[in-house]
């Protein structure tokens, strides 16, 4: 651990964590990971330790500048703000509400209903209930896509929306949803892909990667 | 020209772009969505042209319709004079964005009318378990960050996010008195002009039982 590099508490497969990676390597930040396990030892988010790092007993915890600070679209702004580097929000202020509302129907409106706790409480219709919340969600997200998206989700600059989305679509192919269905989505996600920034910080590259997930 | 709100006076999400509009002196419009009437009207192929997600608040300003309600509110903090909604400087608006994210991505969306509809019997306790999970983790979060409000001593999008979350917390029955932060705050913020006229006994749509 790099003295005065942030860090990174997170999973190389939580989606939450994925975001931050894309926004810190996009942004060109060196930072380091300390890895913590979902899964063994009953789930390491669920330690004592891990709770004074974050009270919600989720990933990701990100140490920065001294202070401790969680929710992913939190950090990322965070960082979009006090680091040089591309703009992960646009300039123009309705181009970053649209931004934001496609983010937070991701992070609001997805995600939270097929993540690992809410799963594991769902227990065994957990594929039908997590399959449903993310079709949900891009047959909203698909018409809102046509509308904004330029080469990226919104005009022709990567932006939070794109850190977002991919993240997403991974979730959403994990669980066996048929992204073919929302073509816009499906052709973003395999434009951004393309970029080394996605690649990098993809789950099958960490550290922590399992070597049967490893790329 | 005036922005049009389309909400639902018991909508938590609803009141907190309210009290947005409130705080910065902004005159707004509202055509109400009965969330239950007619088996709910957010479902008409009417609003799902303004919000695909089927879900309130719908905000038609400048020209565009926004959905989201932490969009919304940044987006009026961004374009309108007034008190800033979030603070300058940049860690103290991490705090308020992760504070208003906890509550906005960590707990209401498991407790909105859609999810608990599909949940059915159980929707209570489900409910109870997602609130007191939140703001079991929020208590001490705002005890590190709160000053006279939420983050501070400036009043920001968290307590917009805050109030109607204790709202919503005292509807499911959850005892906001083990939260003794969170209900510190509450009580201070529902002493605001911006938080009452906001307040869901107040609406347009408010059915007259419920009424102030």
């Amino acid at each position: 651990v790099q003295a005065g590099s942030p860090i990174l508490h997170g999973y190389f497969r939580s989606s939450c964590s994925w975001r931050v990676r894309i926004a810190f390597a996009l942004k060109g930040v060196e930072y380091d990971q300390l890895p913590v396990n979902l899964i063994k030892d009953g789930g390491q988010q669920l330690t004592e330790e891990y709770k004074a790092l974050n009270p919600m007993q989720q990933v990701p915890a990100v140490e920065i500048d001294g202070t401790t600070l969680s929710q992913s679209l939190a950090v990322i702004q965070y960082i979009d703000e006090t680091r040089p580097g591309p703009r992960l929000l646009p300039a123009d202020p309705k181009a970053r509400a649209q931004v934001r509302m496609i983010s937070d129907l991701i992070a609001s409106g997805i995600q939270p209903l097929q993540n690992l706790y809410v799963i594991q409480k769902i227990g065994a219709e957990k594929m039908q209930w997590s399959q449903h919340f993310i079709d949900r969600g891009f047959q909203a997200l698909e018409p809102i896509l046509k509308q904004t998206a330029g080469k990226y989700c919104v005009g022709d600059e990567i932006s939070m929306a794109d850190i977002c989305l991919v993240p997403q679509v991974y979730n959403a192919e994990r669980f066996k949803v048929d992204v073919g269905k929302y073509p816009t989505i499906k052709r973003l996600n395999e434009a951004l892909l393309e970029i080394e920034a996605f690649q990098v910080s993809h789950p099958s590259r960490q550290p922590d990667t399992p070597d049967d997930l490893r790329a």
